[in-house]
């Protein structure tokens, strides 16, 4: 019988236990694990941001006093901005771990096929979301960078300095290049949704014969949801619904 | 039939290795693929020539070592098929087919279309066995199983490691393979007592070989004995189970 046991610690012996979930990120699984978690984390970001958005169709002024809420949150319980701060700080250790943990696991994929076939591959079952998960994350990543520059920071808004947040989202989307950049980023934050949505549950091993066919149900309309609100946004600036 | 063939040629392991055309004339569109490849050898060494190296064993579809990639699928273009049980009518005649080995840093090409499986052999080792006592051969059905995890676990263990969900995989990832090894023993009582120790040592051992799972899917598209990527979900909660079991009792 097999005496070696991985309780995956080489700290069992001093008094101090490596943490569970760096000991489960050491492994591949482990790794796929924590990406479905912070996954999750996103897929509840992205809804209620998309959701936060719609107040745009409702004016200006619902849409000023949706953003000042989001740092008057819980106040006067918890001081301005702190419950924005405390969801920013999760969200950034969120992309961290799925960002870093991606790459790691393609290294090891990559090691696992040095040599690619000479012919062409035929594929069956995997589908274009699923194939082109990296490149649509690295799109998504590079549009949330310059979406925050955009919108967070400021820094490349086209907007005058002090200008609320309604006019800084609608000066952003008038600019047809920003707002052809935000269609292809959520095209692509679709097709990651896609595969996403569906995969995290064999990552997190939620497997049952009687409700498997709802994972892939699911992924379709969370996906048609978010980026369908999504692209509504920069479009409805375009064509003057907004403005 | 009369076909053309792209065949994968290397000499050794370390050999640089390319693709020669062959004509197959004549073929019976009623023989198997391998008696096709049969016949092209036979043709090749009456001329002199190095024949084409290929795997086969049983030609029966249950012993896992035929395995060619066949015009970029895995044991080709028939679901649920082995290499050895696909028929030259399954083709056209006048068809270009590409041959190649399975590629995988895990399965090191040896020569021709054959590569070295012994990695799946190390996953077994690691925990792809039950332990039982030795003496006088207990009763038979003295362990009740009930029935719908005994299809289930009959399901698992149709696997004939073949290699093929490797070979198909983007990522060379052989979850399939250990998830079906791993299920087909922890959805039986006599496997209980090893089942949390097995998933972390088999797991460890393929992701010293192999890449790691994408959820694609390719893997049960290409499996000649149509396992299910339901067990890897299986395995990935075993799998979280025994690491907090483990802690526990560590």
């Amino acid at each position: 019988m097999a005496t070696k046991v991985s309780h995956g610690d080489d700290a069992a012996t001093g008094s101090r236990r490596t943490p569970f979930l760096v000991e489960l990120y050491r492994s591949a699984l482990g790794k796929k694990y924590l990406m479905a978690i912070t996954g999750v984390i996103f897929l509840g970001y992205v809804l209620a941001h998309m959701v936060g958005n719609l107040k745009l169709y409702q004016g200006p002024e619902a849409f000023n006093t949706y953003a000042a809420y989001l740092r008057e949150m819980l106040y006067p319980i918890a001081p301005e901005s702190t419950i924005l701060n405390l969801m920013r700080t999760v969200l950034v250790i969120a992309l961290i771990v799925h960002v870093v943990a991606a790459v790691q696991l393609t290294t090891m994929n990559r090691r696992a096929r040095p040599e690619s076939y000479r012919s062409k591959r035929d594929y069956i079952a995997a589908d274009f979301a699923a194939r082109t998960m990296r490149w649509t994350g690295v799109i998504v990543f590079l549009f949330v960078a310059y979406h925050l520059a955009d919108l967070t920071w400021g820094w490349v808004n086209p907007a005058e300095a002090g200008a609320s947040v309604y006019d800084k989202v609608v000066a952003s989307f008038s600019v047809p290049a920003v707002a052809a950049f935000y269609l292809v980023a959520n095209v692509a934050l679709g097709f990651h949704l896609y595969h996403g949505v569906w995969s995290l549950f064999q990552s997190l091993g939620l497997n049952n014969r009687r409700f498997n066919h709802w994972r892939r149900i699911l992924a379709v309309a969370f996906t048609v949801v978010v980026v369908g609100g999504n692209l509504s946004f920069p479009i409805a600036v375009q064509v003057g619904l907004i403005s | 039939m009369n076909l053309t063939l792209r065949v994968w040629r290397q000499a050794g392991p370390d050999a640089p290795g390319r693709f020669e055309t062959y004509e197959a004339t004549d073929i019976s569109a009623d023989s198997s693929f391998l008696e096709m490849l049969d016949l092209v050898n036979e043709r090749l060494i009456e001329q002199g020539e190095e024949p084409i190296e290929f795997m086969h064993d049983c030609r029966e579809g249950i012993c896992g070592t035929c395995g060619i990639m066949i015009n970029g699928q895995a044991h080709g273009p028939q679901s649920s098929t082995a290499t050895c049980q696909l028929h030259m009518r399954s083709f056209q005649d006048g068809d270009e087919l590409v041959l190649e080995p399975w590629r995988t840093s895990g399965f090191p090409i040896i020569k021709d279309l054959v590569v070295d499986r012994s990695a799946f052999d190390r996953i077994i080792e690691a925990g792809g066995y039950i332990s039982v006592d030795t003496g006088s051969a207990p009763d038979a059905n003295l362990i009740p199983v009930p029935k719908d995890d005994a299809d289930l676990a009959m399901d698992a263990a149709a696997c004939i490691g073949c290699g093929a969900c490797v070979a198909a995989c983007p990522n060379g990832a052989a979850q399939l393979f250990t998830a079906a090894k791993v299920s087909h023993l922890g959805l039986l009582p006599q496997g209980q007592p090893e089942r949390y120790e097995r998933v972390v040592d088999m797991v460890e051992v393929m992701e010293e070989h192999f890449g790691s799972c994408t959820n694609m899917g390719e893997c049960e598209a290409a499996c000649p004995k149509g396992i299910s990527i339901d067990f890897i979900a299986m395995m990935n909660r075993d799998y979280l189970k025994a690491k907090f079991r483990n802690r526990r009792t560590a």
